[in-house]
């Protein structure tokens, strides 16, 4: 288990379990009364500490080594899932991945970007970090559902598309700038579900659809709170300030209306029980797009853009 | 429709002295550091005399050098920016608006116009940079996507002029979601069949590359005008070695496939108006 510096009390709490256990092992003791009641201390510590986080205390979560990722998802809420490789046009990204998933009888295209889980499977997949390439093939299988009429379901988690040359050469830009036209004329209802971290035009690059739903410890924003700290604190050590001041997560994305509904994690966080957490995201899923596929697909497009055009706050006089 | 027609014609010389050498006469050129007069500066199309270099000029001077005479309506003026977030770093951001506004007498980072080029009627969106560093916040996004709805209403072209270093920060997740919100409005624009010119300009670059700057019928961008999506300065750090010359130029993009064409500032508004033309029935 891996603890982060706000959740401390709950690993003094482990400390006490495992020299209790010493003890009683060596002494002979029986301590399971004890243990049982350090264990409820461990589940109200936790309750309490994850009753009210700030903002800085969610970005962390929501990076968490242990956190579930796209693909773990798939395998949790899919009766079968094929993934599909490729944007036809210059490689494979490993940062995102999508394809074909059956969920509750239906037919569904997933797509979502990928991070890895241990030091080697992290540079395959770039750290989450998609190249031109990833946003086409999510353009390309996008477009096959369309075709055949399947509903579109995006994984955002992300600290941001990938910034280097080739990223560059291929046209990062474009390809991101893509995906939003196209994805607002997509005849298929489309739900995004932020599951990690949502970090600027990496993150929309596949999340403009009809409803946007955030787990309930992610974060979405126009960037990380270590570069905004960097470039307005003009230093690395105004993070957690950044983080308030950037009212990134699910609550207050929800407040400005332009996330459409949070889905609860377990105590402890996604990481905590991934399979509970999978069941949470799957039952949802399954909702959303039965809600959604009462809409014809003109009347869904018109909503989807009038949603967007509706996001602005500004003053107007003459 | 909210929105106002204000009549404006050649008013604007006098914020370019205002942002250029004090004294108001004389300019330097960033690139040769030559010392040019204003005169000549205005004269020119805003080019360097000695070695043609494209100042960085704000929209008054981009509607002086495309509308004919000088003669444009502007639309939907009167937007202003909200400190919705409560923001504030080393600055808050109301000062910041403050000051910008005070410095640039502009009301944000775009200027909507619509008139003639060459008797043809377009609307044109202009961002101005000297306001905080162009960025894109909730009022570019809403007068992009209005002058786009106006576009679509009356069947005139569009163009944007794009300058600007990307999302406005201090506006968080709703700047980010302007992205979305042009691009869907430009989606619309799209299926009506109205033409888009888009025109990049030192520099373009962050959200704003990613979204409308990219989604031209036409791209086109000056001549040596950074194009980017992350800054060089963000690559560099995250390759961690030096960057190949002319990286993230017009020319660059021109070369990778992004643009149709690298125009002169002198041929821009000939060029826009053989666009027009190919576009018409
Ligand atoms: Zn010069």
């Amino acid at each position: 288990m891996i603890f982060l510096d706000f959740e401390k009390p709950l690993l003094d709490l482990y400390d006490q379990i495992e020299k209790w256990q010493r003890i009683g092992k060596s002494k002979s003791l029986d301590v399971s009364d004890r243990i049982t009641d350090i264990e409820h201390q461990i589940e109200n510590t936790r309750k309490n500490i994850y009753k009210d986080l700030n903002g800085w205390q969610r970005v962390q979560l929501s990076r968490h080594p242990e956190r579930p990722y796209t693909l773990f998802y798939l395998s949790q809420i899919c009766d079968k899932f094929t993934e599909l490789h490729g944007d036809r046009n210059f490689g494979d990204d490993k940062a995102i991945v999508g394809g074909f998933g059956s969920l509750d009888g239906e037919t569904v295209m997933f797509i979502g970007h990928q991070k890895g889980s241990n030091s080697k499977t992290r540079q395959y997949r770039n750290f989450g970090m998609p190249n031109p390439e990833g946003y086409r093939k999510a353009l390309r299988l996008m477009k096959l559902a369309e075709k055949f009429d399947k509903p579109i379901v995006c994984f955002i988690d992300t600290p941001g598309a990938y910034p280097g040359i080739e990223a560059e050469e291929r046209g990062q830009a474009e390809a991101i700038a893509r995906n939003l036209f196209e994805m607002s004329q997509l005849k298929v209802p489309i739900l995004c579900i932020v599951i990690g971290e949502g970090a600027s035009g990496g993150a929309l690059g596949i999340g403009l659809g009809d409803k946007i739903l955030m787990l309930e410890n992610t974060w979405y924003s126009v960037i990380s709170p270590e570069s905004c700290s960097s470039i307005l604190w003009r230093s690395w050590e105004f993070k957690e300030i950044a983080a308030e001041q950037l009212k990134l997560t699910a609550k207050d994305m929800t407040g400005f209306g332009i996330v459409d509904g949070i889905i609860e994690e377990p105590d402890g966080g996604a990481h905590h029980d991934p399979e509970k957490m999978a069941q949470f995201i799957k039952q949802r899923i399954i909702k959303e797009l039965k809600e959604l596929k009462k809409l014809d697909s003109e009347e869904r497009i018109d909503l989807r853009i009038d949603k967007y055009a509706n996001i602005g706050e500004y003053d107007f006089s003459e | 429709m909210t929105w106002l027609k204000r009549i404006r014609n050649g008013i604007l010389t006098k914020t370019v002295e205002k942002q250029e050498t004090p004294d108001g006469i004389w300019s330097q050129c960033p690139d040769c550091k030559k010392t040019v007069r204003k005169k000549e500066l205005s004269s020119n199309a805003y080019l360097c005399p000695q070695c043609d270099h494209h100042l960085r000029i704000g929209s008054a001077e981009y509607f002086e050098i495309l509308f004919d005479d000088n003669k444009f309506t502007e639309i939907f003026s009167g937007y202003r920016a909200k400190d919705i977030l409560n923001f504030s770093d080393l600055k808050p951001y109301t000062t910041r608006l403050e000051q910008s506004k005070k410095k640039t007498d502009l009301e944000d980072a775009i200027f909507c116009g619509e008139g003639k080029i060459n008797g043809e009627p377009l609307v044109c969106c202009c961002m101005d940079f000297s306001f905080i560093g162009g960025s894109m916040g909730s009022v570019v996004g809403e007068k992009i996507s209005k002058s786009i709805d106006y576009c679509i209403e009356h069947k005139i072209p569009l163009m944007i002029i794009s300058k600007s270093g990307g999302a406005r920060m201090m506006e968080a997740a709703f700047s980010l979601m302007q992205m979305a919100k042009t691009a869907s409005k430009l989606s619309l624009l799209a299926r009506a069949k109205i033409p888009y010119i888009s025109l990049m300009t030192d520099p373009t670059s962050g959200g704003v590359t990613a979204s409308y700057a990219m989604l031209g019928d036409i791209n086109i961008a000056e001549p040596k005008a950074l194009v980017a999506f992350a800054g060089p300065r963000v690559v560099k750090e995250t390759i961690k070695r030096e960057l190949p010359e002319g990286f993230q130029t017009s020319e660059f993009l021109l070369e990778k496939g992004f643009l149709d064409k690298i125009v002169h500032r002198k041929e821009l508004k000939q060029t826009i108006s053989d666009f027009l033309s190919y576009f018409k029935n």
